[in-house]
């Protein structure tokens, strides 16, 4: 599904990626974890288009087409979704015009029709109930007045609504309760786990704990050190940075 | 008396931001022309202005509050020429008046709101919000002057100007003046000029929102502050609705 290929940029003029190369194949979750600094943002601000994240080499290929040569909404309409470590607040719109705007520019790019205020409407209280937010919230404006827990929350009703194919959640636990963590992980599971006969799914998470991948479990653990990916392996090699640290598995 | 009033020029402090070739064409007749409003004793009442093509230049407005007066005024100025809209208001003991402007364009041209506010008798209190959007090399501009008599004691004054210049070559003014002669008094003002938030516009194109719509919606959310005090709903929507159809078209 992603292929990204020895990929290089630069922020500010300074190389932060440096070579990375990472495959993710339909069905399955990565989780990456890495040293505070190491790229892991970057990564995928690079992947969402985001301005001033300057590729300067590699490729990245997602669902077939060339990643890089589309903006950053096409990059949305055709199945990515970057979960923000830390979400953005929009004074004076609100989460419901905010996403009724962003699930119909998807369908209207894809050539679909858009949903009615009441088809929306419904969609957003199933997602809302599903992540155990509040449906009041949405009427507020984007993410302002927010706790760091429920901007978090609020991303994976975001998700569930636009029900991508290529979930990239960047830091979605930091922030969270432990029930909200629990919340968390289930709804990532309802929305992103592949089903039989379903759309095709695939999850990258970048964390810095385990606890989150208690609940979405990983079939591949990445280690990110330096701008690019140093080691790779299953599930156990979290558990095993969790123990040891960066510096003793990765060195 | 047939005295031939002589053109104003930048020069003159309350035209100081004015486009001096647009200052040269004026009519002079026309520059010696007021509306006058005068408003009973507790009465209330708004006027909604959408200065586009149909009318630019220079239009004048006097408003006379008496006691416990409630005058409001919600104005676009959004000609493609020189605009520009003078309140002169006159609040008496607990009057009240609220304005909100918006100047709103592209092309060369400048767009001006110039406000004098006499806080004449004791408790009277006035609110003024300006938001200025524009790109091309237009400018926008907000002159409020706030006089505060002697014995106008517990007068509540505010002004609030925001800009936002959608692209270089774009600018925007700010000049509050406050006269005040009382002790027991507060003025509030406050301005900024700068660019869309580029975050937000990456967080909205992250989910799927093309850069126009979002502007759109960016846009609106920072202008709406303008009409909030404006109480009937559908009018502020048509008002909010005719300064974001400037956006439409323009070759952002
Ligand atoms: N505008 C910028 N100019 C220069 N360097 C930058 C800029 N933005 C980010 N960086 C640097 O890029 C590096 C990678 O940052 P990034 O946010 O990707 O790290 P991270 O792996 O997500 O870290 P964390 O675990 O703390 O979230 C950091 O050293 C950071 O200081
Ligand atoms: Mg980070």
């Amino acid at each position: 599904m992603l292929r990204i290929d020895n990929l290089h940029a630069t922020v500010g003029g300074k190389e932060i990626l440096k070579g990375l190369s990472l495959n993710l194949n339909a069905g399955e979750v990565h989780a990456i974890m890495g040293p505070n600094g190491a790229g892991k943002s970057t990564l995928g601000y690079v992947l969402g288009g985001r301005p001033g994240y300057e590729v300067t080499g590699g490729t990245v290929t997602f669902r077939g087409q060339d990643l890089l040569a589309l903006d950053p909404h096409e990059r949305a309409a055709t199945g990515l979704f970057l979960g923000f470590q830390y979400p953005v607040e929009i004074p004076g719109v609100s989460f419901v015009q905010f996403l009724r705007e962003a699930l119909n520019a998807q369908r209207n790019t894809r050539g679909e029709e858009p949903l009615s205020g009441g088809e929306f409407l419904k969609l957003a209280r199933a997602k809302a109930g599903l992540l155990k937010l509040d449906m009041e919230m949405l009427k507020r404006p984007v993410n302002v007045g927010f706790s760091g827990g429920e901007k978090k929350r609020a991303e994976m009703v975001q998700m569930g609504i636009l029900d991508p194919a290529l979930a990239i959640l960047d830091e979605t636990d930091s922030g969270l309760d432990i029930d909200a963590l629990r919340v968390v992980g289930e709804g990532i599971n309802a929305i992103m786990r592949q089903q039989d006969g379903g759309p095709d799914k695939a999850v990258l998470l970048i964390t810095h704990y385990q606890r989150l991948l208690d609940y979405v479990k990983p079939d591949f653990v990445h280690v990110l050190a330096g701008g690019r990916i140093v080691k790779s392996g299953g599930p156990e090699l979290a558990l095993q940075l969790e123990a040891e640290g960066y510096e003793a598995v990765a060195a | 008396m047939n005295q031939v009033l002589a053109l104003p020029t930048t020069h003159d402090e309350a035209w100081r931001y004015a486009d001096p070739a647009a200052l040269a064409a004026l009519d002079p007749g026309e520059l010696d022309q007021w509306c006058d409003i005068t408003l009973s004793p507790g009465e209330a009442a708004c006027r909604v202005l959408v200065l586009d093509d149909a009318s630019p230049g220079v239009q004048r407005l006097r408003l006379t509050l008496a006691q416990g007066a409630r005058g409001a005024i919600f104005a676009i100025a959004s000609a493609s020429a020189y605009t520009r809209l003078e309140v002169e208001v006159r609040l008496a003991r607990g009057a009240h008046f609220e304005f909100g402007g918006v100047t709103v364009g592209s092309g060369d041209a400048t767009r001006e709101f110039v406000t004098r506010v006499i806080h004449a008798e004791p408790e009277a209190t006035s609110n003024q919000v300006v938001r200025s959007v524009h790109w091309g090399r237009a400018t926008g501009n907000f002159l409020g002057a706030v006089h505060v008599a002697r014995d106008a004691q517990q007068t509540d004054a505010a002004q609030n100007f925001r800009a936002i210049l959608l692209e270089k070559g774009a600018s925007a003014n700010a000049k509050p003046e406050l006269e005040i002669f009382a002790d027991d008094v507060k003025c509030a003002h406050g301005a900024a000029i700068g660019a869309l938030d580029d975050t937000a516009g990456f967080y909205m194109a992250a989910r799927g929102i093309p850069p126009e719509v979002a502007r759109r919606l960016l846009v609106r959310a920072f202008i709406a502050d303008a009409f909030v005090a404006l109480e009937d709903e559908a009018q502020r929507d048509d008002l909010l609705e005719q300064a974001v159809a400037r956006l439409e078209g323009s070759r952002l």
